[in-house]
């Protein structure tokens, strides 16, 4: 069957494009622009064609193995986050009342630490583990552990992980949560009759229907977590050393600390297309089990 | 084997009930025998789903005990009673195929190999889903899962009453005879004591042997379906049961006649002791009231309407301004609207505040 055409309907597309046209498009050909081409100010810029990108994929240089670096800590801090932000968010979702004024009570602590500026957040993490003046720093060395974020790396790295499971772990729980407020309770009181243990009953009856929140879930915090810039530049400023500057906090030092304006834009382009790729890859693996599923 | 007896039995939603509007199931003693077939019949909100969840044990009475086979089970969790239920929603676990949902209550019951393997198939083969026993639960229709449901009930051997909570309301009409009458077969096959719960009189007077009529948390009537026909114990089961309803009319009853606006009924039985501070009525099926061409005898009456109902024509009448419904014989043809009321004596009964009075006999 032939269907009508319209192309009246490209004047609904218009605005869209236009939009995304002055404020995606042209900003990122400019960056594009910036990362074959040297520039000293003044205006002049040089030729450089895929140098950058040559030096930033080689871990052997200056700048590649900055990059590699920073990339390998923002995969281990992912990995981190995600290894226990989900298994968390999971239980504190099943341990959440499923009837009464608890549920509302539960749903409003949860989402408070959501509301908070990023920036916020960052802040008070880094008065609160302070060793001198915070409470959870001064805490933990009066029980003899030593920790002191701003000169151990390790200190450095438990402090933004914790900091970002105490922010985001609410996210994964509240998304668990509304998938199992699907399941009806016939499925619980059959399952009950049917004689199933509480694993039994997680494996074949909560986790099926959490399935798809989940990998929404761990897509969202893979991402965030990914691209983590406030908090650990506002707590630690990307130190002690090195430890704990991730891409972003790299990517800011090359472009506003040193003005490497070059390298900075070959690197957010790279940066830019992982994050894309990461993505798409996601994107393809949930379809295809949507449609095995079917 | 399951005779069960609840005693006393009732059932509050709210933690100190104070009167009887506190209980959504008031006091009752019931027995229900070991392998009958039984319909819990009453509108949404009766109390039946809350007496299915008693007996199944997903809901602890607040008052009174239930015995299987004598022993108290009132405590007892649903898992440690040898009994099965199934939902209005079919629940089938998702990602395992029919073999395994079947396999499943087994399974959690430490059965493993041989005879695990022979028990699922003998089942499905029971309700024919031999054929779809490698599929996955979530691609079948709402009937197919329906029958897993009561599969995973049926499969473990030591189940001796399936109760079923209006297990057919979402399943297409066409179907909902075909699984009835496979709930039927295997009633008959397997000696197992089934409760069913539903608001569909056909569904309760077709499927079971004693029909139990449930109004406001009370046991109204517990009997044969042609007993809640014949003689209903409570104005109630005759407006629920039937279509249209009995007819039920303020009367004056005195020896063996009542008086309904100035005409009189004539009754079999004698009423002598009746309570005079209790509200009268007679009751009386549109199947027993037949309309005739006035002046037949009878009691006269205005006709309002006709409806043809295929089969059957109904009469909408009126006594003494008192609408009826009557039964239309084939050949009357009526001229105008006046007409008169054949009652046939043996049917007609007389309630007291809505329950049934028994008259001395002739």
């Amino acid at each position: 069957m032939d269907k009508p055409v319209n192309q009246g309907a490209w004047l609904l597309v218009l605005p869209v494009l236009l939009i995304v046209a002055f404020s995606a498009i042209l900003p990122l050909m400019t960056v594009v622009n910036y990362s074959v081409q040297d520039t000293f100010g003044n205006n002049q810029f040089f030729w450089n064609g895929i140098g950058w990108y040559q030096e930033l994929l080689d871990p052997s240089t200056d700048l590649g193995g900055r990059f590699f670096d920073a990339l390998w800590r923002n995969l281990l801090f992912s990995l981190l986050i995600l290894l226990i932000e989900v298994p968390l968010g999971i239980a504190v979702a099943l341990s959440m009342p499923r009837h009464g004024w608890r549920v509302a009570a539960t749903l409003v602590v949860l989402a408070l630490p959501l509301l908070i500026p990023w920036n916020v957040v960052g802040t008070i993490w880094q008065i609160f583990a302070r060793e001198d003046i915070g409470l959870l720093g001064w805490a933990v060395n009066r029980l003899g552990i030593p920790y002191n974020y701003t000169a151990d790396p390790l200190s450095a790295w438990v402090t933004i992980v914790a900091m970002d499971v105490w922010h985001w772990t609410s996210l994964v729980a509240l998304l668990c949560y509304a998938g199992l407020r699907s399941i009806p309770d016939a499925f619980y009181q059959a399952a009950r009759i049917d004689g199933a243990s509480r694993w039994a009953i997680f494996r074949n009856i909560q986790l099926p229907k959490m399935h798809r929140v989940l990998l929404i879930a761990v897509l969202l915090r893979f991402m965030d977590s990914f691209m983590i810039y406030t908090e650990p530049f506002v707590v630690t400023g990307g130190g002690p050393g090195n430890s704990t500057t991730f891409v972003s906090i790299d990517l800011v030092k090359l472009a506003l600390g040193q003005f490497d304006l070059g390298k900075a834009a070959a690197l957010s382009i790279v940066y830019n297309l992982i994050i894309l790729a990461v993505c798409w890859v996601f994107y393809t693996v949930m379809t295809r089990m949507d449609a095995q599923r079917n | 084997m399951a005779r069960i007896d609840l005693q006393s039995l009732a059932h509050s939603y709210t933690p100190n009930p104070k009167g009887d509007d506190d209980y959504a199931l008031k006091p009752m003693t019931h027995v229900w025998e070991q392998g009958g077939a039984y319909a819990l019949l009453g509108p949404s909100g009766c109390g039946k789903t809350t007496l299915l969840n008693i007996i199944s044990g997903l809901l602890t009475p607040s008052e009174g005990r239930v015995l299987f086979d004598g022993r108290d089970v009132t405590a007892l969790p649903t898992e440690a009673r040898n009994i099965a239920q199934v939902f209005q929603f079919p629940v089938v676990y998702d990602t395992m195929t029919v073999y395994e949902n079947l396999a499943f209550p087994l399974r959690n019951r430490g059965l493993r190999g041989a005879p695990l393997d022979a028990r699922v198939r003998e089942i499905a083969a029971l309700l024919d889903l031999t054929a779809d026993l490698n599929r996955r639960g979530r691609n079948l229709t709402a009937d197919a899962k329906q029958k897993i449901s009561l599969g995973r009930g049926l499969v473990r051997p030591d189940v001796a009453a399936i109760l079923f909570d209006e297990p057919l309301t979402v399943i297409d009409p066409h179907l909902k005879w075909e699984l009835r009458s496979k709930l039927k077969a295997l009633h008959r096959a397997l000696d197992l004591t089934m409760i069913y719960v539903t608001h569909d009189q056909t569904e309760a007077l077709t499927f079971a042997d004693t029909v139990v009529v449930m109004h406001d948390g009370r046991v109204v009537q517990m009997g044969r379906p042609q007993e809640l026909f014949e003689r209903p114990a409570h104005v109630f089961v005759g407006h629920f049961i039937g279509s249209p309803g009995m007819n039920v009319l303020p009367a004056e009853v005195s020896g063996r006649a009542a008086r309904v606006g100035g005409h009189l009924i004539p009754l079999r039985r004698g009423y002598p002791a009746l309570d005079g501070g209790a509200k009268i009525e007679i009751g009386v099926r549109p199947e027993f009231a037949t309309l005739a061409p006035a002046g037949a005898g009878g009691v006269p009456v205005r006709v309002r309407r006709l409806d043809d109902l295929g089969r059957t024509r109904i009469a909408r009448v009126e006594l003494s301004g008192l609408p009826m419904a009557a039964t239309v014989p084939e050949d009357l043809t009526l001229a105008g609207d006046e007409a008169s009321l054949l009652l046939d004596p043996a049917m007609v009964h007389v309630y007291a505040d809505g329950t049934l009075v028994e008259g001395e006999a002739a």
